[in-house]
């Protein structure tokens, strides 16, 4: 049955841990992208709907009343905020329902257990919520199509801001998911911080409508940076300085990811 | 343990045996201690000494709504094999473990036995040197039982180096060369097979007789107890054999219907030993007083 020559190479050999990591890297992230396939009913339509019904009622219905905001059409204005809505909500649901469920059906201990580095796991879901949130942000700038003229004045900043976020709310979610024990844990911060943080974080109004003490709580927000960097780059203005938001995003993909790695590596949620 | 054996590490519930796995594995933080798997000290080459190592789990562990091929594909790929052999393995595993029919189907739908078959197709499908198995055979039937004590057979006879961890006595002395026990995260003993095997002293038979019996029939040199109306317990120390009690049966016109060892030699064993290790702790204790005892009269003096 065994093909002893294939079998057991018993010359001893130091493993070559590059190759491993890249393979295995590879193999997370095609496993995380047909996971997000698989459950396309789940992952990549509902988002769609929301953010048609939203382009619907508050560009369409509401937005026409409204008339302009930050120069703009009111569904114009809101259309980056919504695809940055979308990308914020799915890159963090995909890490953290991949990531938790592997911890509660145990298939996690397969990556435990293999000589892959903890850098190459956390890079490799969080690709896989980087992949699901790009995918959403596409159908929803295509959705928005419908109900607006798009266009992309700095097309490296959108796509740079974009890329960025994805990977800040994947972390972030990963970071959940390692803290989390039951399903409760994983709705808590959606409900409670994440949901309240978009919603004022610029996706349906310019922080100028704001009084000046409000302007500056919301100033807190780190989702407002991210939705106005964006917001420059589809429209060319923002609420905020770029290089700002910039650098607030990059201390958040730096600053998660050395948390994450710290976590794991101290077996913190996932060993006893 | 040597490159090359079949180790039985046994022990009752709650001994230890999942820590240990679970430290050589790193899915458990040790507190204290070194563990080295083929030279590869794991606090400092973790991931070389992991490299070496495939596990079957004693919980199930699968991905229950991965396909079963991919679930195969996608461990070898953990361990750095590349996509095109990964697929190649997993064939050969999946149909070691007689499941390739089933490689589509997703791990959910596949019976108890099944799953711990597809584990051990996993554990295999990077082709490790150490192969570790956590109660491999707990809860399955005598058939798919006897199917995997085949395979681990035939995997070892090629070289693999396997951990074996049960409750049964019966498979460790069937499969494994040497043997320790663990009690309380102690080890209270290291040996071959045959050397633990021989301090079982007594074996406890279950006769069924044809007849039906109101108290337990006297057989002199042999303690002889009444399990029910049509069973009996007879206690054979090792020098004593069988012959003698089946001659005093016949003088008795007794009929004996089918014979078989009472489970659990284990339990005997484990019992044996627990008892000397006991033994030796009061024994050590005792010396102890009547040192100091002894001391004090000398100082007293």
């Amino acid at each position: 049955m065994f093909d002893g020559n294939t079998l057991l190479d018993k010359t001893p050999k130091k493993p070559d841990l590059i190759q491993i990591n890249l393979v295995g890297l590879r193999t997370i992230v095609t496993k995380e992208v047909r996971r997000v396939l698989r459950i396309w009913v789940q992952t990549i339509v509902p988002p769609a709907i929301t953010m048609t019904l939203y382009f619907i009622i508050f560009g369409s219905l509401i937005g026409s009343r409204i008339g302009e905001m930050g120069g703009v059409p009111y569904t114009t204005f809101i259309a980056p905020g919504l695809i940055m809505m979308s990308v914020i909500t799915n890159s963090f649901g995909n890490v953290v329902s991949s990531f938790f469920s592997g911890k509660l059906q145990l298939n996690l201990e397969e990556l435990l257990v293999s000589p892959l580095d903890f850098t190459t796991i956390i890079i490799g879901y969080v690709a896989g919520g980087v992949a699901r949130g790009l995918a959403v942000a596409a159908l929803v700038t295509i959705v928005a199509s419908f109900f607006t003229d798009l266009s992309v004045v700095y097309p490296l900043v959108t796509i740079s801001v974009v890329i960025l976020t994805a990977i800040v709310f994947s972390l972030a979610g990963l970071l959940n998911a390692i803290f989390a024990n039951s399903f409760d844990d994983i709705s808590i911060i959606p409900t409670f911080v994440l949901a309240p943080l978009t919603y004022l974080g610029g996706v349906f109004f310019s922080i100028t409508l704001l009084s000046p003490f409000w302007q500056k709580v919301a100033l807190a927000n780190p989702i407002l940076y991210m939705v106005n960097a964006f917001r420059y780059g589809m429209l060319g203005s923002s609420d905020i300085p770029l290089s700002t938001a910039f650098i607030i995003i990059l201390v958040a993909v730096f600053g998660l990811f050395g948390l994450a790695l710290f976590l794991l590596r101290r077996g913190i949620g996932i060993r006893t | 343990m040597q490159e090359g054996d079949f180790f039985a590490l046994l022990g009752p519930n709650g001994a230890g045996k999942t820590t240990v796995i679970g430290i050589v594995t790193s899915l458990v933080n040790k507190t204290s201690g070194t563990v080295s798997v083929f030279g590869h000290n794991m606090d400092e080459q973790c991931e070389a000494a992991k490299a070496c190592i495939g596990i079957v789990p004693q919980e199930v562990n699968l991905n229950m709504f991965e396909k079963n091929e991919n679930i195969l594909i996608n461990q070898a790929g953990y361990y750095g094999v590349p996509r095109s052999i990964a697929k190649k393995r997993a064939e050969k595993y999946l149909k070691a473990v007689h499941l390739w029919d089933r490689r589509d189907d997703i791990a959910r739908n596949l019976s108890g036995g099944m799953k711990r078959r597809l584990m051990i197709a996993r554990a295999l499908v990077h082709e490790p040197r150490l192969l570790i198995l956590d109660e491999p055979t707990a809860g399955v039937d005598i058939e798919i039982r006897r199917s995997m004590w085949e395979l681990m057979r035939e995997i070892n006879n090629i070289g693999m180096t396997i951990i074996l961890t049960t409750h049964y006595l019966e498979e460790a002395e069937s499969l494994c060369r040497n043997i320790a026990i663990i009690d309380e995260g102690k080890l209270i003993e290291n040996d071959a097979m045959a050397n633990v095997v021989s301090k079982l002293q007594r074996e406890v038979f279950v006769l069924t007789m044809r007849d039906f019996m109101q108290s337990p029939p006297v057989i002199e040199g042999y303690e002889v107890r009444l399990r029910n109306n049509y069973e009996i317990e007879v206690e054979v120390a090792k020098d004593q054999g069988l012959n003698g009690l089946f001659n005093a049966i016949s003088n008795q016109s007794l009929h004996v219907s089918s014979m078989r060892t009472r489970s659990n030699r284990l339990e005997e064993l484990f019992m044996r030993l627990v008892e000397n290790k006991n033994l030796n702790i009061k024994i050590s204790q005792q010396s102890k007083v009547t040192d100091s005892a002894g001391i004090a009269q000398e100082k007293s003096n």
